[in-house]
């Protein structure tokens, strides 16, 4: 846990008031495990269909989309910025890749086109905010309704149909046994955006640009060039995410991946990423995808309407967040 | 004269009424006094939202559970007025405002209390409240048939030519004109957004004022519940669903500061007009209504980039203003 970044007092102004929500950030991702297992065991007590490979490797297809995404914005959020617009941008890859089908394109084509659309999305929203300063919250606000508005602008009320059979492998394909293309992908992603956070220069420069940019530019970091490719980061993995939910659903609308970009967020604050910047850990972000999806699937098999087990992934947002403070408010209290 | 053409208000207010003539000269009709009372009308609603979402964005918070707060608190009035009809509406009025600051409430109190950042409180809130329509409803929606005649009337009988709904806006950006420019509590909210630290060292209660902007943006959202449902004559889950970032749009596109303690209520409340009378002249100038989203996407960038010059402007003013008083 040594990643855990330095912050001094001096930071302890009012608008910021995180001083014991970070210290309880050490021991996060242990306490994320405990409530994965819990969930795990509950589930399995609660259904009887739960504990088998394939419920199991179903129960991935739930969230593995957003989870690529959450890596990737995980370490956007922990340099201090967010990308609201990563939903519109899998509108947008996804009805680019319909046009490109149109245009005659075959699986390899589609796959460019949807990597090309997210890199396109995830720069120009960096220009926006690296270039010309500004707010990437509102920024982001902007192209979530510009991107997927142009979906609408192509796309109406239709849908592309008629994906090539050799692009089902991305979303319902399977690289061995069990184990789904998607989520094979999203082990081999968050094992690499754990290197690149933790391990090395650029990890290490994302983690100062979160908690001092001024400082951090004053070091020789390039905070601008960070913030920039980490938006065309997000841009890429959302693009990715297209390619995959776009064959997983073998269709293209433009309300595709509606409302996305509250799941992610969701998994990357769960994961313990400080929502204000400056600390997170890849670990985390990754146990808190297997608890949003475990819950998601486990309620799923109990019957449970979607729209009502959005309020148990609303509770356990705010829950997993206030029970650290709650805990250490009363040892105060206790301590006086 | 200069501190006119860099009046802000002014500029969108020239730019709406330059987007209404424009087109007025493709369809003549759009001009017409009883076209403009129906956008008026048609916006209200987002208009008394864009209020409340300013006084929190002020403080240098969001509120992204507005949206879900509305359609929770319209639809528990929908039920109360199809279950006990001699129930009086301005009881139930009240009783959706009283929901609505409850909610918010809750939200304020998280921010205060545990410090939570508002942005996650209200991510987790805004999918409870979504999923507690449905839980209490049972997953039905309640009709037009439903609702009783008062009901729906309230928000439509005309007074002086125009709608009650509109009065009802009316009433609310005047209330909230008063608070926000001849009250402490206003001036707090200004004071904590523009400078936190500040303002703890000029007495003001940050976390508390806070909690108070939630609480009036919940009460607003409360109300635009009942107005809501009143005007659309539906209460279900999907009421007003992803409407928070429609309200954010009206506040940005209005000069609100995302920042915090920049933002004017005649701002908001044409932030909210702008994106009204884009919807309504679209089809009049026979571009199709799928056009909307992109250009209101469109809309917001330009006035987040427009509003980072009208800051970086202002900021240098307050540093030039004391020289000159010299």
């Amino acid at each position: 846990m040594n990643d855990q970044p330095v912050h001094g007092q001096t930071r302890y102004i009012p608008d910021r008031m995180g001083g014991s929500f970070r210290s309880a950030l050490f021991s996060w991702p242990s306490l994320l495990f405990v409530v994965a297992v819990g969930i795990f065991v509950i589930n399995s007590f609660a259904s009887p269909y739960f504990l088998s490979p394939w419920s199991l490797s179903d129960a991935t297809f739930n969230f593995t989309e957003s989870a690529i995404i959450a890596l990737a914005m995980a370490l956007l959020i922990i340099s201090g910025e967010i990308d609201l617009s990563v939903a519109g941008i899998i509108a947008l890859a996804s009805t680019m890749m319909g046009l490109a089908l149109q245009l005659g394109a075959d699986t390899p084509a589609l796959v460019a086109v949807g990597i090309a659309t997210g890199l396109a999305c995830g720069a120009f929203n960096g220009l926006l905010v690296t270039g010309l300063g500004l707010p990437s919250i509102v920024v982001t606000i902007g192209t979530m309704s510009f991107f997927r508005g142009i979906s609408y602008i192509v796309l109406g009320d239709q849908a592309f149909r008629g994906y090539p059979d050799s692009f089902d492998l991305f979303g319902q394909g399977y690289v061995w046994w069990v184990v789904s293309f998607e989520f094979a992908f999203f082990l081999v992603a968050a094992a690499a955006f754990y290197v690149l956070l933790h391990l090395t220069n650029f990890g290490r420069q994302i983690f100062f640009i979160g908690n001092n940019p001024v400082a951090a530019r004053f070091s020789g970091v390039r905070v601008e060039r960070v913030k920039f490719l980490l938006f065309c980061l997000t841009g890429l993995m959302s693009g990715i995410a297209a390619i995959m939910l776009t064959s997983r659903l073998s269709s293209t609308r433009p309300s595709i991946a509606l409302g996305l970009e509250l799941d992610v967020v969701t998994i990357v604050v769960l994961g313990g990423v400080s929502i204000l910047g400056g600390a997170g850990t890849i670990l985390g972000v990754v146990i808190a995808a297997f608890i949003m999806g475990m819950v998601t699937f486990g309620l799923g098999l109990l019957n449970v309407p979607g729209i009502v087990l959005s309020i148990f992934v609303g509770l356990l947002l705010i829950g997993v967040i206030a029970l650290p403070i709650v805990l250490g408010k009363l040892r105060e209290a206790l301590a006086k | 004269m200069t501190s006119l053409l860099r009046n802000r208000d002014l500029w969108l207010a020239v730019v709406i009424v330059l987007m209404i003539l424009a087109t007025g000269l493709r369809s003549p009709g759009f001009i017409s006094g009883a076209n403009l009372l129906t956008i008026l009308n048609n916006n209200a609603i987002l208009v008394v939202l864009a209020l409340g979402q300013m006084a929190v964005i002020l403080t240098r918070s969001i509120d992204l559970s507005m949206a879900s707060n509305l359609a929770l608190s319209g639809m528990i009035v929908a039920l109360v007025n199809a279950a006990y009809p001699e129930v009086p509406v301005p009881a139930l009025i009240l009783l959706a405002s009283f929901i609505g600051l409850t909610l918010g409430a809750l939200n304020g109190a998280l921010v205060w209390l545990l410090g939570i950042p508002a942005i996650v409180v209200t991510l987790g809130t805004l999918t409870i409240f979504r999923g507690l329509i449905f839980v209490i409803a049972g997953g039905k929606w309640v009709n037009a048939d439903a609702m009783s005649e008062p009901f729906v009337q309230l928000t439509r009988i005309p007074l002086l030519g125009v709608p009650l709904l509109t009065w009802y806006a009316v009433a609310i950006v005047l209330c909230f004109y008063f608070v926000m420019t001849r009250t402490s509590l206003g001036r707090s909210i200004y004071a904590i957004g523009v400078n936190p630290v500040a303002a703890v060292y000029a007495g003001i209660d940050v976390g508390r004022t806070k909690f108070v902007a939630f609480c009036i943006s919940g009460a607003l959202s409360g109300l635009s519940g009942y107005l809501w449902v009143s005007r659309y004559v539906i209460g279900s889950v999907e009421v007003a669903n992803g409407y928070e970032l429609t309200i954010i749009a009206a506040c940005v596109i209005g000069g609100v500061s995302i920042a915090g303690g920049i933002g004017t209520v005649a701002g908001a409340v044409m932030g909210a007009l702008f994106l009204g009378v884009i919807n309504s002249a679209l089809p009049v100038i026979n571009i199709s209504p799928f056009w909307q989203l992109a250009i209101s996407g469109g809309a917001i960038i330009l006035a987040v980039i427009l509003n980072s010059r009208a800051e970086r402007r202002r900021g240098r003013l307050i540093l030039k203003q004391p020289e000159a008083a010299r």
